[in-house]
C-alpha cells in the first residue's frame, strides 16, 4: 500500500490543468479518463497532419519538463519523418533529480493522460512504438502503468488501428535498476538497449539516432502529459496560462523547510514569494530563508535574498544565473549548515557518476574528499579555493551534464556561503588550541 | 533453473516488445524481475539469463556491476532503505539513518545475523515533498518519525 501524494484540496493559487483528475475517485481508471475528455485530444490529432500537431505544440511554448527546458515542439520537428527507419517514442520516467517527485504524482493519479500524450507524439512523428523507462525504485508505478496500458489495449486505445483511425501504436514499460545517470537521455537509451547507462556523444541527437539507432522523441513524463491538454485547449490558449516564452503550468515540488511541502501545479512565471508564503505556508517555524534551489540539486544555489523577488520561469532563473530545472524546489532555512548541504549534494553526484568521463569521475571524488575535510573543520583555507577550482575544471568537460550538475551547486555554495566554510575551520582551530600539536614530517 | 509460471509468462511476452534482433534490451528487466524470486544476482541466475538472451555471462556481469538495485549478495527478508539526500536531510533523514543503524547494529548494505532485515542508505527515492522518506522493499513510507521507525523495526523483528 503506497501513501497518498496529495493534500485534500488543491491550493487556491494553483492553476489546475494536468492535475484535473488527480482528486477524482478511481482517477487512474480508463472509465474515469474517458468520462473526463480522455483520449479526445488523440482523436483530434488523428484528423490533423503531423505538421499541424508539431505546430500546435510549438505554439504552446511547452518546454521540456525534465530539467533542460528545451522547446518540445522544436525537438519533435527535428525527427526526420521521411527516414525509412522506424521512429520511436521514449518516455523518461527515471525521475531521480534530488528534490523532484512530480512524475510520481502524474503516473500514480493519471496514467492515461501520459499514454494519450505518447500517442499524440506518435502521430506527430509517425512512430508506432514506445517505451516508458521508469526508475526501478518506482516498481509500484510500473505496475500502475502496466495496468493502464493493459486497459488501453483492451479498450482499443493501443494496438492496431486505434479506434478506427488506421493508426497503430505499441507501448510498454521498461524498468530501470537504480542509476541516476540513466535519467540523462543518451544514457537512458543505452540502458534501454540492455547496457550500462553511460552517455553517448552527441551529435547525433536522439531525434536522429536514438533508441536502437532510430529516430526517437525522448521527453519527460510531464512533457508528454501536457500534450493532451495542449491539443484540447489549443496551443495558444495553453501558452497563455504561463508567460511569454514559457507556456502553461509546471508541477512544482516544494521540499525542505516550508510548512506545507507538497506537489503543486503552478503557472509558469509564478512569484517565488507567493510560492513560499502562500502555497508553502511560509518557512518552517517562522525562520528566515537562507538558501533556495529552484529545480533539483544540480541547479546553482541562490541565497534567500536573491530568491524572494524572482519568478518561477526559465528566463528569470537564467538571469539569476541558475535554472528552473525539474521543478524540485529545495528550501533551506537559517539553521541549515551549508557545508553539510554541499557535502551531501556532492556525495550524491560522486555516488552516481557513471565513471565514463574522467573530469566527472575524479572531480566528484576529490570534491567529496575536500568537502568532508572542510565539514570536519580540518584542512585549510586553501581547500576552500581548491573546491572552487576543481569544480570549475569539471564544467563543460564531460559527455553528459552530470559533471556540470555536480560542479554548479558546489561553486555557488562556496562563493555565496564561504563564511560558513571559514567559520568551521576557525571553530576547529579554537577547539584544538591547547591540545598537543601534530608534528609535520616535513618539519 | 526454474522460475514461477508468472515470471515465465512475463519473459515470454517480453521479447516481442523490442525490435527484432535487439532482444538484449530484455536484460535489465529480466534480471530485475528475476531478482524478486532469487533474492540477488546469483551465478546461476546470471548464467541462465545469458543463455536465454544468447549473450555472454561477461555482458551480464557488466550490467550487474553497474546498477545499484542489482544485488550482489543476499539481503534481508525486508530491505529497509533510508533516504538521506538533500530534501530528506533537511527533515532529519540522516538522524533516522543513524537511529536504524544503532538499533539494528548493522550499517550500509549489511544484514542482521538472523537474515530478517538489511539496511541501505539510499540516494533520492523521489519522495522529497514527503520527507523524511524510506522504502520498505518496494513500498514507500512518508514523513517517517523516529517512533514510527522504531515500531517498524520492532514489528519486523517479531514477524
Amino acid at each position: 500500500m503506497n501513501p497518498s501524494l496529495l493534500h485534500d484540496a488543491p491550493h487556491a493559487a494553483e492553476t489546475i490543468v494536468l492535475g484535473k483528475r488527480f482528486r477524482l475517485p478511481n482517477s487512474r481508471s480508463i472509465d474515469t479518463y474517458l468520462a473526463t475528455e480522455g483520449y479526445q485530444a488523440f482523436l483530434k490529432s488523428a484528423g490533423m497532419t503531423p505538421e499541424q500537431i508539431v505546430d500546435e505544440v510549438k505554439a504552446s511554448n511547452l518546454r521540456g519538463r525534465g530539467g533542460a527546458g528545451f522547446p518540445a515542439g522544436m525537438k519533435w520537428s527535428f525527427v526526420p519523418r521521411q527516414s525509412p527507419k522506424p521512429k520511436y517514442i521514449v518516455v523518461n520516467a527515471d525521475e531521480s533529480e534530488p528534490g523532484t517527485c512530480k512524475d510520481r504524482v502524474l503516473m500514480q493519479y493519471d496514467p492515461h493522460q501520459l499514454i494519450e500524450g505518447i500517442l499524440i507524439a506518435g502521430r506527430a512523428v509517425d512512430a508506432h512504438r514506445g517505451w516508458i523507462y521508469i526508475r526501478g525504485e518506482y516498481r509500484y508505478l510500473i505496475d500502475i502503468m502496466d495496468e493502464a496500458i493493459a486497459e488501453a489495449y483492451a479498450r482499443g486505445w493501443l494496438g492496431k488501428n486505434i479506434q478506427g483511425t488506421g493508426f497503430d501504436f505499441e507501448l510498454s514499460t521498461h524498468t530501470g535498476a537504480g542509476a541516476y545517470e540513466c535519467g540523462e537521455e543518451s544514457a537512458l537509451l543505452e540502458s534501454l538497449e540492455g547496457k550500462r547507462g553511460v552517455p553517448r556523444i552527441r551529435p547525433p541527437f536522439p531525434a536522429v539516432s536514438g533508441a536502437f539507432q532510430c529516430p526517437t522523441i525522448l521527453n519527460n513524463v510531464e512533457t508528454f502529459a501536457a500534450v493532451p491538454s495542449i491539443l484540447r485547449m489549443g496551443g495558444q490558449a495553453w501558452a497563455d496560462l504561463g508567460i511569454p516564452k514559457a507556456g502553461g503550468t509546471k508541477l512544482t515540488c516544494l521540499t525542505g523547510h516550508v510548512n506545507r511541502p507538497g506537489v503543486y501545479e503552478l503557472a509558469l512565471g509564478f512569484p517565488v514569494r507567493r510560492m513560499l508564503e502562500e502555497v508553502g505556508g511560509g518557512i518552517r517555524g517562522g525562520k528566515k530563508l537562507k538558501a533556495f534551489i529552484p529545480g533539483g540539486s544540480s541547479c546553482p544555489v541562490l541565497t534567500g535574498e536573491e530568491a524572494w523577488e524572482l519568478t518561477m520561469d526559465y528566463d528569470a532563473m537564467a538571469k539569476a544565473k541558475t535554472m528552473l530545472g525539474s521543478g524540485g524546489v529545495v528550501i533551506m532555512d537559517e539553521t541549515t549548515d551549508m557545508v553539510k548541504a554541499c557535502l551531501r549534494i556532492i556525495r550524491f553526484y560522486q555516488h552516481e557518476s557513471c565513471g565514463w568521463c574522467i573530469p566527472c569521475r575524479e572531480g566528484t571524488l576529490w570534491l567529496k574528499k575536500l568537502l568532508t575535510r572542510l565539514d570536519e573543520g580540518v584542512g585549510s583555507a586553501k581547500d576552500i579555493d581548491l573546491v572552487g577550482d576543481l569544480a570549475d575544471n569539471m564544467l563543460g568537460r564531460t559527455f553528459c551534464p552530470l559533471g556540470d550538475a555536480a560542479a554548479l551547486p558546489t561553486m555557488s555554495i562556496v562563493r555565496k556561503f564561504r563564511h560558513e566554510f571559514e567559520a568551521k575551520l576557525a571553530q576547529r582551530s579554537v577547539s584544538m588550541a591547547g591540545l598537543p600539536q601534530l608534528v609535520s614530517i616535513n618539519g | 533453473m526454474t522460475f514461477s509460471p508468472e515470471l515465465e509468462q512475463r519473459f515470454a511476452a517480453m521479447a516481442a516488445k523490442y525490435p527484432e534482433g535487439r532482444q538484449k534490451a530484455c536484460l535489465i528487466p529480466m534480471l530485475m524481475y528475476a531478482q524478486d524470486e532469487t533474492g540477488y544476482m546469483t551465478e546461476e541466475l546470471k548464467e541462465e539469463i545469458a543463455k536465454r538472451l544468447n549473450i555472454s555471462v561477461l555482458e551480464v556481469n557488466e550490467v550487474v556491476g553497474y546498477y545499484t538495485m542489482m544485488r550482489k549478495k543476499r539481503m534481508g527478508k525486508t530491505h529497509l532503505q533510508i533516504c538521506t539526500n538533500i530534501s530528506c536531510l533537511l527533515w532529519d533523514g540522516d538522524k533516522l539513518w543513524e537511529r536504524a543503524c544503532a538499533k539494528l547494529g548493522i550499517g550500509h548494505n549489511e544484514v542482521t545475523a538472523d537474515g530478517t532485515i538489511s539496511l541501505e542508505e539510499v540516494e533520492c527515492i523521489g519522495a522529497c515533498s514527503w520527507a523524511p522518506a524510506i522504502q520498505v522493499n518496494y513500498d514507500f513510507q512518508h514523513n517517517v518519525t523516529p517512533e514510527q521507525l522504531d515500531k517498524l523495526i520492532d514489528d519486523l523483528r517479531k514477524a
